[in-house]
């Protein structure tokens, strides 16, 4: 069956008269039916990393602050990898890849809440007062869990029945809190840092590259209709099934 | 316990008691007969074979110490592979791969300065100033977290006996080997460097101040600080200047690398204390490394006997 296809689209892209759309498989790949499972499991792999690590006992001499950093790391990096599907759509011509942009942003909370997880429940010990006192008295903490509550409606919103029942234009607007929750990761993260500000500088700039890539497509868009209000909608509830 | 058992020193090498004892007589001696009959040999060839300083190699600790601490030793491996020693990259793990091929030996250290006898001793003539102790200390990082290492070493104070500072010598600089050649990650330290660091003078005579040449019984790896260093139990880790090479005395207080990068975060005396948060992050509380849950962080780091040296100032001031 699958070879089958294979060959179906080996034939499709060879044939000359095809339009030449650039990556015709590729497009016909990630619009197939069973691509979003190898892409979940690829999405799992930095979780099964630690695990690998986990026990092979190679999480440094100081375990939990490894495991912190780790997650915290992986949070930013999807976050980075979700802001970038719909510029890739654009740059690319494949707006396929949109069907992939509720996993992506949805592994960026998943690994957000291991980080988050990983303060409370194992650095705090679910010590309340403690954390309270930390989120208050520390920016960095504070800048942080900002980010990671952000996420939360964003999460609880994230499926196609809500698209319908808050209507495109109020989800999209806040949808719009993945900004806030993207410069927010950024900031914690520079402001933890003792010296080496490699790190959060890259990510910073990454961030700051598709916040200036969005704009710019905002820009063309009003240029085209300068004299419409309505916002042209990016998706159709289909297209995020 | 783990100990690597690296180049071993054959029994011929080791000084026998009573010649240690009376070396200096010996030597004289020795240096009387054959002064004249080997004038061109250099007397370092002929003087009893000295310790060899590799990493690794066993060391001859001669006594316990009375300042050891009774609490249980961080595992051999957590303390050699997770250090913060920028100029070897600033990843915990980075150090123990990246100085590998750091070149310890041959190796000096300069005292000048305010002294009286100003020197440049080798490694290996350091060692021979007093006998080496095992010293079991706590040792705090600033970041948050606590190790408990069998530290091998002596006084900083036999050694400033022996150059005799002068009155005017009010503090003790100090600075770390620095060679971008030999450290290609320093780049992105992200803090000034060379590595200094500094005490009053008080606090560098303080018998708990260690000059340290090893750990667990041998010399010191790469990555913890070879072949000399410093520990100050009783301040957050980055006082404890790693790979020593120079030592001065000084009227006025020196400059130390992490109060040059972030002054309102690291100050000169930075003593372990859990009144004085960090800006960032608290200090009341520290996770001793293999242990689950933090436990509270002592007034300088546990050792009141410091105290006597701060009293009547303001900590939270003089942090």
């Amino acid at each position: 069956m699958v070879s089958l296809k294979f060959l179906e689209q080996v034939v499709w892209s060879a044939d000359r008269s095809a339009p030449r759309d650039g990556s015709v498989r590729l497009k016909k790949l990630l619009g197939s039916k069973w691509i979003k499972l190898p892409v979940f499991l690829l999405c799992l792999g930095p979780l099964g990393g630690l695990a690998w690590r986990a026990f092979h006992h190679r999480l440094t001499a100081n375990p939990i602050e490894y495991l912190t950093h780790q997650t915290g790391d992986w949070t930013l990096i999807f976050i980075v990898i979700t802001l970038a599907v719909t510029p890739a759509r654009k740059l690319l011509r494949l707006p396929e890849l949109i069907r992939f942009r509720r996993m992506l942003g949805l592994f960026a909370f998943f690994y957000g809440f291991l980080h988050f997880s990983m303060w409370i429940g194992v650095d705090k010990f679910f010590d309340w007062s403690d954390m309270l006192h930390d989120v208050r008295k520390r920016p960095f903490i504070t800048v942080g869990f900002t980010g990671f509550v952000l996420m939360l409606p964003l999460a609880l919103t994230s499926t196609a029945g809500w698209i319908r029942r808050m209507g495109g234009k109020r989800w999209r607007m806040l949808h719009r809190l993945i900004y806030v929750t993207a410069a927010a990761g950024v900031v914690h993260y520079y402001w933890l840092v003792k010296s080496d500000v490699r790190k959060p500088l890259f990510y910073g700039a990454l961030v700051g590259l598709l916040f200036a890539l969005r704009l710019g497509f905002w820009l063309m868009s009003r240029r085209r209709q300068p004299t419409s209000k309505a916002i042209p909608p990016e998706i159709t509830t289909a297209e995020m099934a | 316990m783990l100990i690597k058992k690296a180049a071993e020193i054959r029994v011929s090498e080791i000084t026998p008691q009573w010649l240690y004892v009376n070396r200096r007589r010996f030597l004289t001696g020795v240096l009387g007969v054959t002064a004249g009959a080997l004038a061109g040999r250099t007397l370092k060839e002929l003087a009893w074979p000295m310790q060899k300083v590799q990493a690794g190699s066993k060391l001859n600790v001669a006594q316990k110490s009375a300042f050891s601490t009774g609490e249980a030793v961080t595992p051999y491996d957590n303390v050699t592979h997770y250090n913060n020693f920028y100029e070897f990259g600033t990843e915990k793990e980075a150090p123990a791969e990246k100085a590998k091929n750091f070149r310890t030996s041959p190796w000096s250290v300069k005292v000048s300065g305010l002294v009286d006898k100003p020197r440049t001793y080798s490694v290996e003539e350091l060692m021979q100033l007093a006998p080496l102790e095992e010293r079991i200390y706590r040792h705090r990082c600033v970041e948050g977290w606590s190790i408990v290492v069998p530290w091998v070493g002596f006084s900083l104070s036999v050694l400033l006996k022996e150059v005799a500072p002068q009155a005017k010598a009010k503090f003790v600089a100090f600075e770390s080997f620095y060679d971008l050649g030999q450290m290609p990650e320093a780049r992105h330290a992200g803090i000034p460097l060379p590595y200094v660091e500094g005490l009053r003078l008080d606090e560098a005579m303080h018998p708990l101040a260690l000059l340290c040449f090893g750990m667990y019984g041998q010399t010191l790896p790469n990555q913890d600080g070879a072949p000399v260093r410093m520990v100050l139990p009783w301040k957050y880790g980055f006082k404890s200047i790693k790979s020593l090479v120079k030592i001065k005395l000084v009227e006025k207080q020196p400059p130390t690398t992490w109060n040059l990068s972030s002054p309102n975060e690291y100050g000169f005396y930075s003593n372990v204390n859990p009144t004085v948060d960090h800006p960032r992050w608290s200090q009341a509380k520290e996770r001793r490394l293999g242990e689950f849950f933090r436990r509270p962080t002592l007034m300088f780091n546990g050792y009141d006997q410091v105290a006597s040296l701060y009293s009547g100032m303001d900590l939270r001031k003089n942090f």
